[in-house]
């Protein structure tokens, strides 16, 4: 397959939270803000990218009745390294995320990427789609988050453009299903025109 | 390569290879982040302590009480500075917030002044009784500079001297129940 | 071309129409509307029209250029939507916020479903709610009402409604007959202002802070009355409805009278008669069958005393229907109306 595609189809054709809908905790539980929804989703990139290596590289190695342990198992350790480094020199973002991190080892976006991606290709593109879809996740959360919290909040990435509250029912869940569902129905849209 | 057959013999030493070289990596990193995560905890709990207590250098005594209620404890901080006293920093409760607990810390000059407030945490509602955070409004300012000596510390509905925040009174006695908790602890202290 | 065009149910021939149905309650919604312009003067005639205005113009926008269907806009459904929107609202309630409340009721509560008929919540409770949970001071600072040509009592402004002075009052540690005596204290603009609690009359009459269509229950049961003699509604909602509320606050306060009030009280103060009567029986969102009818009226019952006396908010009317709304399609599977025709099994 052509990496260029490799990498871009994690964004809209194959986005993992538009299309895929996969991974949705941490899509409506983060997505307060779009500092949150891009924080998540670079750490979710990088347990992606580190995890389709390391399975990517071990795929032969692995038999293959033991295969869902073993992913999970590395999975989680990557988590894990993220919780704790972030921790360690992160803190502010960690008091907002830290709920959410270890949940990271349960996001089938993770998990499935091993799956059906790393275990059947070559190192190489392993990284690719890791990357891919892990910034389409990244992306989907910043704009997630964005969205929220520009209705909710009155601002964008900290930066209030509005005097005052804004609709703050986007603050919380029941906003998030409702964002969601709109951009989805948006995307579907312009996907349908495109 | 050819795949691993899957044998049980080689299905119990795959594990086993992936579970230690996982166990390594995770205690490896521990220990690597221990100090920092350690220092960054405490540097969150020094940096309240100053935005409450402004200016200090050392904090001599720190001990944990119960809270008259005994529903939770208290956190007594007393700073120093060159030696003189500076004031006392108390990490207060409510259990009557309209979320559950209020977490907030308060920093008494050594005549009893309320210097400063900080919110650490609470689950108020956004937009409502989170007004009590400074950083959302204007309403835990009226706290500064008081004594509650002659500042009664009750929203003005009860009798009180506090303008409650509007549409969130029950956060707003929440807020008072916790500074008045830690100015009991005060008074006990400086007995 | 298709010879076959699918309507919304019902299919049975008879000469009612969606539009006349449509109209009937518009005329059953007009005494509450008279009371809310008297307690509340303009500030409740701006509400309705605003309302109205704004529901019908999102309609006709969303029908025109997103679904690209026939117009719809004169079957009179957008109306009721915007006159229950404002009649779920204070009547200080700024402008902008009541247009954002109607495009959420017709835009997200309606059109996205495919318009109406095909909505499975009441799009009006819709689009109170997310006012109510996205401006929380707007939506819960009550105009004390000033009836057009008497002079009014006291000097305050705003005040909160009963259901909510109570709540938060018992919240507080006082028994119910110590809220009724000494009234409840409230600061506004630096001033102490005592609110009292309403007599019952002045609940039956509508003298009582609250939204615009709430506060009278005569005006509601002249309305409901209507709608029962031209068979707009049925008997099944509203009775179990407001039976179960009677019996589920009654039990509570024959066991504890010091901290929960009587029946009479949660039946005049708050939302209950209005919901009972307009919202709960929305055709669209309640279940078919009679059967059916009576759960959806006994659960609606349940969670809304279960919010009022237990939950966070005051009142739990909107909830309650909201929430029983989405039960709707299971208590239809459970509970199917016989179909026209079937022989009844013995």
């Amino acid at each position: 397959m052509n990496q260029l595609a490799n990498f871009t189809k994690g964004f809209i054709k194959e986005n993992p939270v538009f299309v895929l809908l996969l991974g949705m905790c941490p899509t409506l539980g983060v997505t307060t803000s779009a500092i949150n929804g891009l924080g998540m989703g670079l750490a979710t990139t990088f347990v992606l990218v580190m995890s389709n290596l390391v399975v990517s590289l071990v795929k032969n190695l692995i038999p293959d009745k033991v295969r869902i342990p073993s992913f999970i198992v590395i999975i989680a350790s990557f988590v894990t390294i993220v919780e704790l480094v972030m921790q360690a020199y992160l803190p502010a973002l960690y008091e907002q995320l830290g709920l959410f991190i270890p949940l990271i080892v349960v996001n089938c976006i993770v998990l499935g990427r091993a799956e059906a991606f790393a275990s059947k290709n070559s190192l190489l593109s392993s990284i690719i789609d890791g990357l891919g879809m892990g910034l389409g996740f990244a992306f989907a959360l910043t704009i997630l988050g964005g969205v929220r919290e520009m209705l909710g909040s009155g601002a964008i990435f900290g930066f209030k453009f509005l005097q005052g509250d804004g609709m703050l029912v986007f603050v919380l869940a029941p906003g998030a299903f409702i964002a969601l569902g709109y951009l989805i129905a948006l995307i579907n849209r312009l996907k349908k025109t495109a | 390569m050819a795949k691993t057959e899957s044998s049980f013999k080689n299905m119990v030493i795959t594990l086993f290879v992936v579970t230690v070289v996982a166990a390594l990596a995770l205690g490896g990193v521990y220990t690597m982040t221990k100090e920092p995560i350690a220092i960054a905890k405490r540097k969150k709990v020094e940096n309240a302590i100053r935005y409450v207590v402004p200016g200090f250098d050392t904090i001599r005594k720190e001990f944990k009480v119960a809270g008259d209620d005994g529903k939770d404890s208290l956190t007594v901080f007393e700073t120093y500075k060159t030696g003189e006293k500076a004031g006392t920093a108390i990490k207060t409760y409510s259990p009557d917030g309209f979320g559950g607990m209020v977490w907030i810390m308060v920093g008494f000059a050594p005549d009893g002044t309320i210097l400063n407030t900080a919110v650490l945490d609470h689950k108020e509602t956004p937009g409502l009784g989170d007004k009590m955070d400074i950083k959302k409004s204007d309403f835990s300012i009226q706290f500064k500079g008081k004594n509650p000596k002659n500042f009664k510390l009750t929203v003005k509905k009860d009798g009180g001297d506090v303008d409650a925040i509007t549409a969130a009174t029950i956060s707003s006695r929440a807020f008072c129940d916790a500074v008045r908790r830690a100015y009991k602890e005060f008074e006990k202290e400086e007995k | 071309m298709s010879l076959f065009t699918i309507s919304g149910s019902p299919h049975v021939h008879s000469d009612t129409t969606t539009k006349k149905l449509m109209y009937s309650v518009i005329y059953a919604m007009i005494p509450a509307m008279l009371v809310s312009v008297y307690f509340f003067g303009m500030g409740a005639v701006r509400v309705i029209l605003i309302s109205v205005i704004a529901s019908m113009l999102f309609e006709y926008l969303i029908q025109k250029y997103l679904i690209k269907g026939p117009a719809t806009i004169s079957d009179g459904s957008a109306i009721i939507t915007g006159v229950l929107l404002a009649f779920n609202v204070p009547s200080n309630l700024p402008s902008v916020i009541l247009v954002i409340g109607a495009f959420v009721a017709i835009a997200i509560g309606k059109m996205s479903f495919g318009g109406l008929g095909k909505n499975i919540f009441n799009p009006a409770l819709v689009g109170r709610v997310f006012l109510l949970i996205s401006f929380p001071v707007q939506m819960t600072s009550w105009p004390v009402p000033k009836p057009l040509f008497a002079k009014s009592l006291t000097d305050a402004i705003t005040g909160p409604t009963p259901l909510g002075a109570l709540k938060e009052e018992l919240k507080k540690g006082d028994t119910v007959q110590q809220i009724m005596d000494n009234g409840v204290k409230f600061i506004e603009n630096g001033k102490e202002v005592v609110y009292h609690i309403p007599s019952y009359m002045d609940s039956l009459l509508g003298d009582m802070g609250g939204s615009l269509g709430e506060i009278s229950a005569i005006a509601i049961l002249i309305g409901a009355v209507y709608m029962l003699l031209k068979k707009v509604i049925t008997w099944e909602i509203p009775t179990a409805y407001i039976g179960t509320v009677i019996v589920f606050t009654g039990i509570l306060w024959l066991v504890d009278p010091a901290h929960f009030v009587n029946p009479l009280f949660h039946l005049l103060t708050g939302g209950l008669l209005l919901g009972a009567f307009f919202m709960a029986t929305d055709m669209v969102t309640s279940p078919m069958s009679s059967k059916g009818q009576l759960v959806f009226g006994l659960g609606a019952g349940i969670l809304t005393v279960l919010i009022r006396v237990f939950g966070a908010y005051p009142e739990g009317v909107s909830f309650a229907i909201l929430i029983m709304n989405a039960f709707v399609p299971l208590i239809d599977l459970g509970f199917k109306p016989k179909r026209f025709g079937e022989v009844v099994k013995k």
